[in-house]
């Protein structure tokens, strides 16, 4: 599972917040890639496991780019419709907590790989492209990280993450359509929010 | 994940042993599917799977794990580097001879590339000149063969000790550690030795995701279960998988379709 660990540390993109528009969904991968692994890299809290200033970081550079809606959509798959809106929400915040919590751990494991940035295969007009990158370790195949990003009004946003072909976001799908199943809606939403807070409390 | 397979040094005669290996897995297979539970198609014997994942879970916590630890401690990076890197050229050996199963002739000469390189100007595989070379290593093993020869991957299994498979990654592994280099050592200590140290380095480099996963998982053996499954599609399609077959996925990107022609609203809104 070097795989997951080293491409969950790397994921950990920003960008200038600014700059949204015109920013081509290649170049913010590798801004944002670029720009948080600098920081991580200066930082001896992080680097020492410091979770918290991890996630104010991931908040603060990484959280701007990513469609959690979408994310909670694609992780509920079919029961998503029969969720309400106030369910929806709230699937969403949890969910985006959820993941902002394993992002920035494992950014607290990241220690100096290197990353490739693959051609970006795309036509101009594309609204969804997939931009790939790979996390060089020694000794092994490197591993394949790769970011789904939707075009939007307020610029490009990912949506999903794969790391060695594993979505951090369809990976939930069976827990969550287990408990759904199980427990109802507001079932899953009960677990999730049980989970991060017992997470917090670490 | 899965570096628990090596060299093939077809002695021997590798069909009636791979038609053994088979028809021992398939044995277990049906016996285990006896006692099944669940609703996953995928997961026809969740209750022995489960049971099996917190008999391996406990092996891991009361023993590998600390042994693992105190090594990832005491010793210096480079050592820690220099053992794995022996292990995967060992390992490069049966990677190629995988990939030349597979039809990947191209690969499979790397491969053999890789191991000369590594073998002698890398110090018996100490360090990874053929990486620097331009190289690149490879991930293979006996499941993955099959999978390209479309043999299709059966129920998920949790194997005692050796942790997740499939029915068709479990044949595969009979093969692989039948085929390990390792297990031709004669000297007996010596190959223990081997054998020990080659999981301890593997579980070592794990260390940092465990707490990830900790951190990721509201159930920790589906999580890792599907984990397995998607990464073994990946591995099977060298990185790119066709598409899934999957109703609810395509659903999702037409409605996604009609949410983003909206403004990007939730996420502003969620903050």
């Amino acid at each position: 599972m070097k795989w997951l660990f080293a491409g969950l540390a790397a994921l950990c993109i920003s960008v200038n917040v600014g700059a949204q528009e015109a920013v081509a969904p290649d170049v913010l991968v590798r801004n944002v890639t670029t720009e948080v692994l600098e920081i991580v890299r200066k930082d001896r809290d992080i680097q020492s496991g410091s979770h918290r200033k991890a996630i104010d970081l991931v908040e603060a550079k990484v959280l701007p780019h990513f469609n959690f809606a979408r994310m909670a959509q694609l992780a509920t798959a079919r029961d998503w419709r029969q969720a309400s809106p106030a369910q929806q929400k709230a699937l969403t915040d949890e969910f985006r907590t959820l993941l902002v919590r394993t992002y920035s751990k494992a950014l607290t494991e990241y220690r100096s790989q290197t990353i490739d940035y693959k051609p970006l295969k795309a036509q101009p007009g594309d609204m969804d492209v997939r931009v790939r990158t790979e996390i060089k370790q020694s000794g092994a195949k490197p591993i394949e990280l790769d970011y789904s990003l939707e075009k939007t009004a307020s610029g490009w946003k990912v949506y999903d993450i794969e790391v060695g072909g594993v979505s951090l976001v369809t990976n939930y799908r069976e827990t969550f359509a287990t408990e759904i199943r199980n427990n109802g809606i507001d079932g899953l939403i009960k677990t999730l929010q049980t989970k991060n807070q017992g997470s917090e409390k670490k | 994940m899965q570096r628990d397979n090596e060299e093939m040094t077809m002695a021997g005669n590798p069909l009636r042993r791979r038609l053994g290996a088979l028809a021992a897995a398939l044995a277990v297979g049906g016996l285990l599917g006896g006692c099944a539970t669940s609703g996953n198609p995928k997961d026809p014997i969740e209750g022995f799977n489960r049971a099996m994942f917190a008999f391996n879970e406990g092996v891991d916590t009361v023993v590998i794990k600390p042994v693992s630890t105190a090594y990832d401690y005491v010793l210096p990076a480079p050592i820690k580097t220099g053992v794995s890197n022996f292990f995967a050229n060992i390992g490069d050996v049966f990677i190629a001879v995988n990939n030349l199963l597979q039809g990947k002739v191209p690969e499979a000469a790397s491969d053999a590339g890789r191991f000369v390189v590594n073998s002698t100007i890398g110090l018996l595989g100490v360090i990874d000149v053929a990486s620097d070379m331009g190289l690149e290593k490879h991930n293979e093993d006996f499941g993955q063969t099959f999978g390209r020869w479309g043999v299709g991957s059966g129920a998920y299994v949790v194997v005692p000790f050796f942790g997740p498979r499939t029915v068709r990654d479990t044949v595969g592994l009979i093969l692989d550690v039948k085929t390990d280099p390792v297990g031709y050592v004669d000297h007996i200590p010596t190959r223990n030795t081997l054998y020990a140290l080659r999981v301890v380095s593997d579980r070592a480099a794990l260390l940092p995701a465990d707490k990830v996963i900790e951190e990721a998982a509201l159930d920790k053996y589906s999580y890792i279960r599907d984990g397995y499954l998607q990464r073994r599609r990946n591995l099977i399609h060298d990185g790119n998988p066709p598409r899934e077959q999957d109703a609810a996925l395509d659903e999702d990107r037409k409605l996604a379709a009609d949410h983003a022609a909206q403004p990007a609203g939730p996420l502003a809104a969620a903050r």
